[in-house]
């Protein structure tokens, strides 16, 4: 029995029977939960790192379920953008696991511990079915799956206004949720299939273009407000700061980089025959969306007095700079969107890390009280300055590269792009100074009684420490993953 | 509202709705049914059983830690018998080639049927613990 | 132009739902009008895929002797999964206004967004 060839399947498997077998052992003992969910996303760490240089010998790795052929059954098929996503997205599963330990009895009461870890599994779990599938309806249900997750993850503690923020992401992200299942009817009226590979060889075919052009139209609409594009992302700045700090990093990291990847999917891989010469028609406004979202985005976070929410609107910031490069679709640009997805998720989990340290150490929330925070807590503090780094674009830490790529790719279609680049990362570099400025440099108003002892445990360290070192880490070797993203980029450009 | 009239009505009707509810799960592969349904019409005689004699009858009926292992092993029995196809030497839920005396299409007949149940059991328990957890969370004094 | 209403009347059905569960999602204050409007919105959906999968003539897609022409069975397993997805859904929404409720008395949109 090879059991190499079964790693795609049994990575997802794995996290889901770890999301059910937790409440059943929670009701023996309530202290075995961390273990069993630290165990299962070590393993599906593991695993897809050994996935991933299987990926790298034969370019693509797919997997019959069921033993049935592609078009009666569902395919699992892994080619190197998926592999590579599905490795941040288990790393910073991991971390996110290993950060709850003293964290959840900070915010969550006891009796929801198991279903706090439960719910931490599902949501990997389901975010690494979405991106190892082959098949359209699959990818709406495992989509199903992180999205339903994340409703309930932000409203665990049952803060003040986290019940209205659940409330509003469940009303508007189902409404994405429908018009992706909607548009796959489309596909499947078109086409008569449901596996991705099929679709795209059976679509040249089509001669009335309209019906395939508002199915494209409304998969993207549905995958944008998932992924919180300008303006479908109301709901994003209440929902990622109300929820706890490592619900918070799996949010803003890794579920609004699902939704660009499955956007990346649909175009490239699913109608890429059929979009010749770029995107024409659908690409424009795309990229004039995503060039509004790192001006707003910037703009707004500016004003923020609350550290998170600050965090929040700088997210929807970057999230325009991913799609600004997946909508320009040149070689360049998408190399510098697909790199830049790597950045933002080290350095926003690093700075929500670091944020959720500081509230659980000091209880500030408020950014101008953050005065004398450089001496108190000077791991936190720095780790917060190398990401924040990484996120402006100052070299040599990583985000300079991932700029750089998307600025090239920028100017070569239009030289507004450039310039909208070059503010946003001027506008960041306002906000993210202030809090440095105050942090590092303002003098401490009141001798502070709160602090007691060393400055994190060490499952809290951990995390943090390890981001800041990837995040500079990936600017000085940029060459290890952008190998990578430069074949999954010619993968996806071939067609 | 007389409760004579509704509990006699409920105590004739209950065991009937899970009779049928309980056919509506075994002929999952053959007829419109299966899992998810059965499970939810089995559930709903129980959520009948808690509209006419109250909360506290129906909570003796399968309470919090029963409730919560019927859930997690429907669905761990379904990861199972996945399992038990790569197992076997096949793909993830390829349960044609199990080493069993019987012909493939009954293997897989016979393996619908069992994840089915697994489901029908998942989706009753689910169903009553909304229903509970919500009544309960809505005894509101005002 | 009236001769495309009759066959086509399931797919009018479906979109004439949908665009009245959106009306309902977005101008009613009420947040379990707005549950409602959410479930009309996505059973809209699931009433397009199974009309598209009607043949002429079709008989139910249950294996019986001696019928050889069946509808297509593949939307059913979609319609399937979206009611367990709508259940979800709308299960979690209600226990959410019930929270909400017990925390601000009041379940009005306009009163709340105001907090």
């Amino acid at each position: 029995m090879n059991l190499s060839l079964h790693y795609p399947i049994l990575l997802i498997v794995i996290l889901f029977a770890g999301a059910y077998l937790t409440p059943l052992l929670g009701l023996w003992n309530k202290k075995i939960c961390f273990p069993i969910a630290v165990l299962s996303t070590l393993i599906s760490a593991v695993l897809s790192v050994v996935l991933l240089f299987s990926v790298l010998e034969n370019n693509i790795v797919s997997y019959y379920v069921g033993g049935w052929e592609p078009p009666y059954g569902i395919e699992l098929t892994i080619d190197p953008l998926s592999s590579f996503l599905s490795l941040v997205v288990a790393v910073i599963g991991f971390l996110a696991v290993v950060f709850s330990k003293n964290y959840v009895g900070h915010e969550i009461s006891e009796k929801k511990q198991p279903a706090y870890y439960s719910l931490l599994q599902l949501i990997i779990g389901g975010m690494q079915g979405a991106l190892m599938t082959g098949d359209l309806f699959n990818l709406f249900v495992m989509t199903e799956i992180f999205s339903i997750s994340g409703y309930a993850l932000v409203a665990i503690t049952q803060k003040k206004g986290s019940l209205l923020a659940s409330f509003r992401y469940l009303l508007l992200a189902s409404i994405g949720t429908t018009f992706i299942l909607f548009s796959t009817g489309f596909i499947y009226m078109l086409t008569g299939s449901l596996n991705m590979e099929d679709i795209s060889n059976l679509l040249p075919l089509i001669d009335n273009p309209w019906v395939m052009y508002s199915g494209l139209v409304l998969l993207i609409i549905g995958f944008a407000i998932k992924s919180a594009l300008f303006p479908l992302h109301t709901w994003l700045p209440d929902a990622h700061s109300i929820a706890p700090s490592p619900v918070s990093v799996l949010l803003s990291a890794l579920v609004i980089k699902i939704g660009a990847y499955s956007i990346i999917r649909v175009v490239y891989t699913v109608f890429g025959e059929r979009l010749s010469d770029g995107f024409g028609l659908i690409g424009v406004p795309l990229s004039w969306m995503a060039s509004m979202a790192i001006l707003v985005g910037s703009l707004y976070a500016i004003f923020q007095t609350d550290i998170k929410r600050m965090l929040a609107f700088s997210s929807i910031a970057h999230i325009g700079y991913i799609l600004l490069g997946v909508s320009l679709a040149s070689t360049l640009s998408l190399t510098g969107g697909i790199f830049h997805m790597l950045n933002h998720a080290l350095g926003k989990a690093c700075l929500f890390f670091c944020a959720g340290a500081i509230i659980y150490r000091t209880g500030i929330r408020n950014i101008a009280d953050f005065a004398g925070l450089s001496s108190k807590m000077p791991i936190t503090m720095a780790a917060f300055a190398i990401a924040a780094s990484s996120l402006m674009g100052v070299p040599p830490a990583s985000g300079f590269m991932s700029k750089f790529y998307l600025g090239l790719g920028a100017y070569q279609e239009n030289w507004i792009f450039l310039a909208v680049i070059l503010i946003g990362s001027l506008l960041s570099g306002i906000y993210f100074f202030k809090v440095l400025a105050i942090a590092y440099f303002s003098p401490i108003k009141e001798p502070d009684s709160k602090i007691r002892g060393p400055e994190l445990p060490f499952s809290m360290l951990m995390p943090i420490v390890i981001l800041a070192i990837a995040s500079l880490a990936f600017g000085v070797l940029e060459d290890l993953p952008v190998t990578l993203i430069e074949q999954a980029v010619r993968l996806l450009l071939s067609n | 509202m007389n409760p004579v009239i509704i509990r006699t009505i409920t105590r004739v009707l209950v065991p009937f709705i899970q009779l049928f509810g309980l056919y509506i799960i075994v002929h999952g592969p053959v007829s419109p049914g299966g899992g998810f349904q059965g499970g939810v019409v089995v559930g709903s005689s129980m959520i009948l059983v808690a509209l006419a004699y109250g909360l506290d009858k129906a909570e003796t009926m399968a309470n919090h830690s029963y409730r919560i292992i019927m859930d997690c092993v429907g669905s761990l029995v379904y990861a199972g018998i996945g399992l038990i196809g790569i197992a076997a030497g096949g793909m993830f839920l390829q349960y044609g080639i199990i080493p069993l005396p019987f012909t493939p299409a009954r293997i897989n007949n016979l393996m619908i049927f069992l994840i089915g149940s697994a489901i029908g059991v998942h989706i009753m328990a689910l169903v009553l613990s909304l229903f509970l957890h919500t009544a309960k969370e809505a005894e509101i004094d005002d | 132009m009236i001769e495309l209403l009759p066959p086509n009347l399931p797919y009018f059905a479906s979109i004439a739902l949908l665009l009245i569960g959106l009306y309902a999602m977005i101008t009613k204050r009420n947040l379990i009008k707005k549950i409602m409007g959410l479930n009309i919105f996505s059973t809209s959906v699931l009433l397009f895929l199974i009309a598209m999968g009607y043949r002429e003539g079709g008989a139910p897609p249950i294996e019986v002797e001696g019928v050889t022409h069946y509808v297509n069975p593949l939307p059913h397993a979609l319609v399937l999964t979206g009611i367990v997805v709508a259940l979800a859904l709308t299960s979690f929404a209600l226990i959410l206004i019930i929270n909400i409720y017990k925390e601000h008395k009041t379940l009005d949109s306009e009163k709340l967004t105001k907090l």
